[in-house]
């Protein structure tokens, strides 16, 4: 089995630590004056996406983690499990709700992500930065509103509600930042 | 050609690093010490149970020879010849030490001042540092703090003492709960964990502290105190968190000598690090007789970290070993 020794960590490395997958954010050698070594690690849970720190003794040996991000396909939820697609090789695999998470809101028919696979089983899925998708209700807003001021609640076809500005109307294409969940501006269809 | 030729610090730094040498030199001959040259390339080297070290070949005779890790063997076979007190500023050399705080090859001001005790090296120390620190860095006014006294504040714990109950449930609070597994029963282990985790970041706060009167578990190469065994006379000093530099009241006891030699020879071995002999020709000289003396090393480089008030070695540094 793979494993590192602790003077080869670096940020993005994956170790196994207890017997989950993580990911290395940052690497610090510690050495007290004469005394025995440390590397103190910050990492990133790839299964929950905690994050804590752990201090190694220096020399020691971690397990790798088999660890790789692929970008791949949404294809459909199938009630239980969400399928992707490798696009060069057609190869195919399935996420559960665990494993998506709040993906599951971004995720639409055909949009490509980063499926981050552990030993060749999806535990993690990244959707791109932005995202456009079409609203299905929200209020009707008020005439003449430009931007700003207030907002109110929509609901996008993939189920997501975010706040949005009220000249906002159902059918419509809107971008949106994943990673804070929200509203960017409409898309130009 | 694309690869990166350029020093990796500002040539303000290059110019402070000068002017920081040249201040020293100048202080250690006002105060007549004199400055020494020791080989960089050693046929021992010490025997300490956390460094690895570099050698390297030399042709005819045939033989490796050790990067020197420390000139302290070197200077302390000249002290016993008598030269009065010494100070140089040098290479060292210790492998696999690389991060914010290490570069594998940096410069160490070495000094030993004959005649002092480890309260005298502590103010020379101060005479030397107090002018080189910057308001900027250093506006407090130095402190000396006893480990015992230093490790009790933050951690609650007699470091005289190792309960192994009361460590474990201490880093347990402080949210170290993989300590016991690093540890085990091993009492300096846990000093060395709980000091540097816990305790250190808070040592020197825009001032230089010196901490000293350090448990007999964790001699390096200083005296037994006294009048209290339970502790030996060795300092480390810290800015800001960052430590630059140990020293003794140095050991003169050959026997004592050979006994930590043998010590750590055995740690070594139990941990499956490289096989280390003792010097024989410092010794030769400890034998011969060292005079009663106080050394002690600081990190050039890190010093430099502090005055300019950078945060990683390598902004200090020229060449860092990645562009070496």
């Amino acid at each position: 089995m793979a494993s590192y020794s602790t003077s080869e960590f670096k940020a993005g490395m994956k170790i196994m630590l207890d017997s989950d997958p993580c990911a290395i954010i940052e690497n610090e050698f510690v050495k007290p004056g004469k005394g025995q070594a440390f590397n103190r690690v910050k990492i990133r849970n790839l299964k929950n996406g905690r994050v804590i720190e752990r201090t190694f003794k220096s020399g020691e040996s971690v397990e790798a983690a088999d660890v790789v991000d692929i970008d791949m396909q949404y294809l459909y939820h199938d009630g239980e499990f969400f399928h992707f697609m490798q696009l060069d090789s057609f190869e195919q695999f399935q996420a559960d709700e665990n494993a998506v998470g709040d993906a599951k809101l971004w995720l639409k028919d055909q949009a490509m992500c980063i499926v981050t696979l552990w030993n060749n089983a999806p535990i993690s899925i990244t959707p791109p930065n932005f995202v456009e998708l079409e609203v299905t209700d929200t209020d009707p807003g008020l005439k003449g509103d430009t931007s700003g001021g207030g907002g109110k609640p929509a609901t996008l076809e993939t189920g997501a509600v975010v706040r949005v500005p009220l000249f906002v109307q159902i059918g419509e294409l809107l971008k949106i930042d994943t990673r804070t969940g929200e509203y960017v501006s409409r898309a130009k269809a | 050609m694309s690869l990166n030729w350029q020093p990796s610090c500002s040539l303000e730094l290059i110019q402070l690093r000068a002017k920081l040498l040249h201040e020293i030199r100048t202080y250690f001959y006002v105060n007549n010490v004199l400055e020494v040259e020791t080989p960089l390339l050693c046929h021992s080297v010490g025997t300490d149970p956390y460094l690895e070290y570099f050698t390297s070949h030399y042709s005819i005779p045939s033989r490796d020879y050790y990067l020197q890790s420390s000139p302290e063997f070197a200077m302390k076979r000249l002290l016993a010849a008598n030269t009065g007190s010494i100070y140089q500023i040098t290479k060292a050399f210790r492998n696999g030490e690389s991060g914010r705080y290490h570069n594998p090859e940096f410069t160490l001001l070495e000094w030993y001042r004959t005649g002092f005790d480890l309260q005298q090296l502590m103010d020379d120390v101060e005479s030397l540092l107090t002018p080189l620190l910057t308001v900027e860095c250093c506006s407090g006014k130095a402190e000396r703090i006893t480990y015992v006294d230093v490790f009790k504040n933050y951690t609650g714990l007699n470091a005289l003492q190792f309960d192994a109950a009361e460590y474990q449930a201490c880093a347990d609070k402080l949210g170290f709960p993989e300590a016991t597994q690093l540890c085990a029963l091993d009492h300096a282990a846990w000093l060395d964990f709980l000091f540097s985790h816990v305790v250190q970041q808070h040592l020197g706060v825009a001032r230089l502290c010196m901490v000293f009167d350090y448990p007999a578990c964790l001699p390096s190469l200083a005296r037994l105190k006294l009048n209290d065994t339970r502790v030996v006379e060795r300092v480390e000093l810290f800015i800001d968190g960052v430590e630059l530099g140990n020293g003794f009241f140095e050991l003169t006891d050959v026997n004592e000598q050979i006994r930590r030699f043998d010590q750590d020879i055995m740690h070594r071995k139990n941990n499956g690090a490289v096989k280390i002999d003792k010097d024989e020709r410092f010794l030769a000289a400890l034998h011969s007789g060292l005079p009663d003396c106080s050394g002690i090393a600081i990190g050039i480089d890190r010093l430099l970290m502090i005055i300019s008030q950078k945060s990683a070695i390598d902004e200090v540094l020229a060449f860092p070993i990645e562009n070496a």
